[in-house]
């Protein structure tokens, strides 16, 4: 995800942090990144007596409080993910400090300072995606903590008149062995009148005692388990209004005409008013704003629509992988050669449809207009994205716009987006109704699932063969499937006309191959895309591995034993396979009773590796997943228990995905609009038994948010056709299809 | 129109439409926002609240149908199987989005009030209606268990 272009950055503006002021900028050393610093400005009355708010040493990234709290900065948006302990972790390791004092809390919008390097060495952009908040933080927090910690030293060698050297920090405790002791809260306000060192040492990762730590309980866990955790949809401002949005039927479908009377006539419907994304209806509470959709009268001109539903659009989607237009991904040695000469040739299509991602929190954003200030609180992903989109819809500058980010009631992508759309709709209702009073728009479900932005559709052609001597030796796919990028901001990352997003993760990537063609064709069609969960992994993994693993079989080779073959130099993903099928009792034999079956898959997603081992038992169409064994490296496991849960919520993901997960169209419009119709997974279809299996790691760690998900469906559909014989070649799953389809 | 509703033991008299639903009333009048909303059609347990001792799911409940009845948020959820619930929520780090998770506490309890050693089996029928999209399932059979082992040794201090 690196070279993410320049987005029209928002100018640096008076930090919305705190009121205080950055004194400087100070490079510090180890990390290769400007760490902001500010120090608190000297308040009359209140900074010299240290009081409960008082807040005395001050980071862009840690804040030490006389109540001898430590505040961890959060540039990342927390959505189940863990980055809330994880962040914290990574400070308190290098702070020393007890994991109790931790607290957390969300960064304003504001870059470069809380910029995502790993989207782009500039830090232009603040954002969560592509597992990569702990990566993005890891030197930089670290960092962080060491600079306090030496800060709190200083300052107790002064009160104390003793050298630095002799002074210890342990737990949250500052001590020197005259018996001399101190907690950071006492510490707090004459460490942060000491200057900020230049340069601090990091720990050896060896002596780490938080990080790895395998109990280190969730700083979120008591808020989301008693119902006080706030969510932006939560959040009430006085005479505040709720908008519901009328969007078009189809998409593409713009407004013609809007009849408002009846909608007007209904109690507590306080304005109407037309918005880029449709007509919104504001009430005085969401009872009222639904009523009033209701009876909203709407005429449509679809002239611009896409009319056509999900079975045209495979069938184009066909009709593109038969032409010679494609671009070229990926391509090595002579695949039409080494397919010609093959012993044994696989030739497959798999179809993949569009998914929501349905995050249990819908969609929803505040925005309080005043004047020429626009504040928002939202889920936000992508802060800097959202502060412009914010702006524009508005009529304000970014610098205008400051961002609130909460806690987000899941994402899996859908946050992050190139219009904000969710954030702009807000900011539109509240210019259009001009600033009257505050306003939050709040998507239903049905808006949620019939609102677009889905995991592409994806039509996919493979040949592959292996050589007499039961070896993988060409490979070659042609992908069809729309862009998430092209005509956006980011399309500035796609390189000879190919979106990697779209085809990331493909076999020649991950394995060594020796002739191998990967070719893709943007498709055109009037359905919005959008990342999802493990984004382009999502589908390219399930081709390759279920397809890997047939031609093992033709080989006559163990499914472990073949893809091993095919990662001689990459010892790291081999370690990975060998750990999941070593934990799931691979060398064994599986006990082949009647509609049991057993299968592996692996891939390297964002630079963690996962493996995973299903086993399953089918009766008819019903698949039961039984036991999942998986095995990750993400190098240094920050919060393992985090990385298990990460494991656990990914596999449940992905086999929703597998199982049910389908959004289609029947002439333009989307055929599922809840729950009830997009089904994803409940309690009784998660597996009984999910282990997780971390490998343990000195490498800098990596990010465990999406990397579960893409290797479920695959191994999944492995162990289906060893228990039956089936090729699953289209998601969701309907093995009786199959069956049918087989010849 | 006037609705009296009885919540966490408070009761209000509220002029509201009878028949706007439960949860919008608990949400955007009596700012009991601890209770979600996730579909509106009584398919995703986000809602669910205690009527009467039962958890229900309140995006379907018309305000018409619980007047006069015991209504209980999370906000107030002080059973002893509802602490019990909580308590193993937080040992076991269940939460990760954490937004479906007032639900499943609700549900959890209610669960536990009427079956103090449920099965596998009981808790996915009893759970099946509360979804949670983070997939946090092996967790929260587990944090039931333990709950209820909690619950069971309260009971008999002496085993």
């Amino acid at each position: 995800m690196s070279g993410l272009p320049l987005l029209p950055s928002s100018p640096q503006h008076e930090p919305t942090l705190t009121r205080r002021t950055f004194l400087r900028l100070t490079t510090l050393a180890g990390a290769g990144l400007t760490l902001g610093v500010s120090l608190p400005e000297p308040v009359a009355g209140k900074g010299s007596e240290g009081g409960a708010h008082g807040r005395a040493l001050v980071t862009p990234f840690v804040r030490i409080d006389p109540d001898n709290t430590v505040t961890v900065v959060s540039k990342h948006v927390e959505a189940g993910q863990g980055v809330w302990t994880g962040l914290p972790a990574i400070v308190a390791e290098e702070l020393d400090a007890a994991w109790g004092q931790m607290r957390v809390e969300s960064a304003p919008a504001l870059v470069p300072l809380y910029g995502n390097f790993i989207f782009d060495p500039k830090g232009s952009v603040q954002g969560t995606g592509g597992s990569s908040s702990v990566a993005n933080s890891w030197y930089q927090l670290r960092t962080a903590g060491a600079a306090a910690r030496a800060m709190l030293v200083a300052a107790a060698a002064q009160k104390w008149q003793v050298p630095t050297r002799e002074i210890a920090v342990r737990s949250g405790l500052v001590s020197h062995p005259s018996g001399k002791q101190a907690t950071f809260g006492q510490l707090a306000s004459a460490a942060g009148k000491l200057p900020v060192p230049e340069r601090v040492a990091l720990k050896d990762p060896a002596s780490f005692t938080l990080i790895g730590r395998e109990s280190l309980p969730r700083l979120d866990s008591r808020a989301k388990s008693t119902g006080t955790q706030q969510f932006a949809i939560d959040v009430i401002l006085p005479d505040m209004k709720t908008a519901v949005v009328l969007r078009p039927p189809r998409f593409g479908a713009k407004v013609q005409s809007v009849d408002p009377k009846a909608a007007k006539a209904l109690p507590g419907v306080v304005d109407i008013v037309q918005i880029p994304t449709g007509v919104a209806v504001v009430g005085s509470d969401m009872w009222s704003a639904k009523k009033g959709r209701e009876a909203l009268q709407v005429v449509w001109d679809e002239s611009g629509a896409e009319k056509r539903g999900s079975a045209e659009l495979i069938a184009e989607f066909k009709r593109l992988a038969s032409l010679d237009d494609a671009v070229d991904v990926l391509k090595h040695g002579d695949v039409n050669a080494a397919l010609a000469g093959a012993a044994h040739v696989i030739d497959a299509e798999f179809e993949f449809p569009y998914l929501a991602h349905a995050p249990m929190e819908p969609l929803n954003a505040v925005c309080k207009l005043s004047g020429d200030r626009c504040e928002i609180w939202a889920g936000a992903q992508f802060q800097t994205i959202d502060q412009l989109m914010a702006a524009m819809a508005c009529g304000l500058k970014p610098e205008q716009v400051k961002i609130n980010t909460l806690a987000a009631g899941g994402t899996f992508g859908r946050r992050a987006n190139f219009e904000s759309d969710f954030i702009a709709e807000a900011a539109a209702i509240a210019k259009a109704t001009g600033g009257n009073y505050p306003v939050r728009v709040i998507w239903t479900r049905e808006d949620d699932v019939t609102g677009g932005k889905y995991r592409p559709m994806n039509y996919h052609r493979v040949k592959a063969g292996v050589s007499k001597d039961g070896r993988l030796i060409a490979y070659q796919q042609r992908v069809v499937g729309q862009s998430i990028i092209a005509g956006t901001a980011w399309a500035a990352v796609m390189k000879d006309g190919v979106d990697p997003y779209a085809v990331e993760g493909s076999a020649p990537e991950q394995y060594d191959i020796p002739n191998a063609h990967v070719t893709w064709t943007n498709p055109k069609a009037g359905v919005p895309v959008l990342s999802w969960r493990s984004v382009g992994h999502s589908h390219m993994a399930y081709s390759k591995e279920t397809i890997v693993d047939e031609l093992a079989e033709a080989a006559g080779r163990d499914p472990v034993e073949f893809r091993l073959a095919l990662l001689a130099e990459q010892p790291r993903r081999a370690a990975v396979l060998r750990l999941a099928a070593q934990k799931a009792g691979w060398d064994k034999p599986f006990a082949r009773e009647k509609g049991r079956g057993r299968g592996i898959a692996l891939q390297e997603a964002f630079n963690t590796i996962v493996a995973q081992v299903a086993e399953v038992t089918v009766t008819g169409d019903d698949i039961r997943i039984d036991r999942v064994v998986c095995a990750v490296d993400c190098g240094i496991a920050v919060t393992p228990d985090v990385v298990r849960a990460q494991m656990q919520s990914g596999i449940g993901f992905g086999l929703a995905a597998a199982l049910h997960g389908e959004i289609t169209l029947t002439e333009g419009r989307v055929d599922q609009t809840n729950f009830h119709q997009y089904q994803v997974l409940r309690i009784n279809e998660m597996p009984r038994s999910v282990e997780v299996h971390i490998v343990p790691s000195k490498e800098a760690p990596t990010g465990v948010g999406e990397p579960g998900v893409p290797p479920i469906a695959p191994a999944v559909a492995n162990a289906v056709r060893m228990a039956t014989g089936v090729r699953l070649r289209k998601l969701p799953f309907t093995i009786s299809d199959a069956r049918s389809a087989k010849t | 129109m006037a609705v009296r509703l009885t919540v966490n033991d408070q009761p209000s008299e509220l002029d509201l439409d009878p028949q706007m639903p439960l949860l919008w009333a608990l949400r955007d009048h009596l700012r009991l926002t601890g209770t979600k909303f996730g579909c509106g059609m009584g398919l995703c347990g986000a809602c669910t609240v205690h009527i009467d001792g039962r958890a229900m799911r309140s995006c379907i409940t018309p305000l018409s149908a619980v007047e006069g009845k015991q209504i209980t948020t999370i906000e107030a959820l002080s059973s002893v199987a509802g602490r019990a619930v909580q308590q193993a929520w937080i040992d076991l780090d269940v939460v990760q989005c954490g937004y479906c998770q007032s639900g499943q506490v609700m549900s959890a309890a209610a669960l536990l009030s009427g079956n103090p050693a449920p099965s596998d089996p009981d808790i996915d029928s009893a759970m099946g209606g509360n979804i949670c999209r983070c997939a946090t399932y092996v967790r929260i059979r587990a944090a039931i268990h333990r709950a209820a082992q909690s619950l069971a040794s309260q009971a008999h201090p002496e085993v």
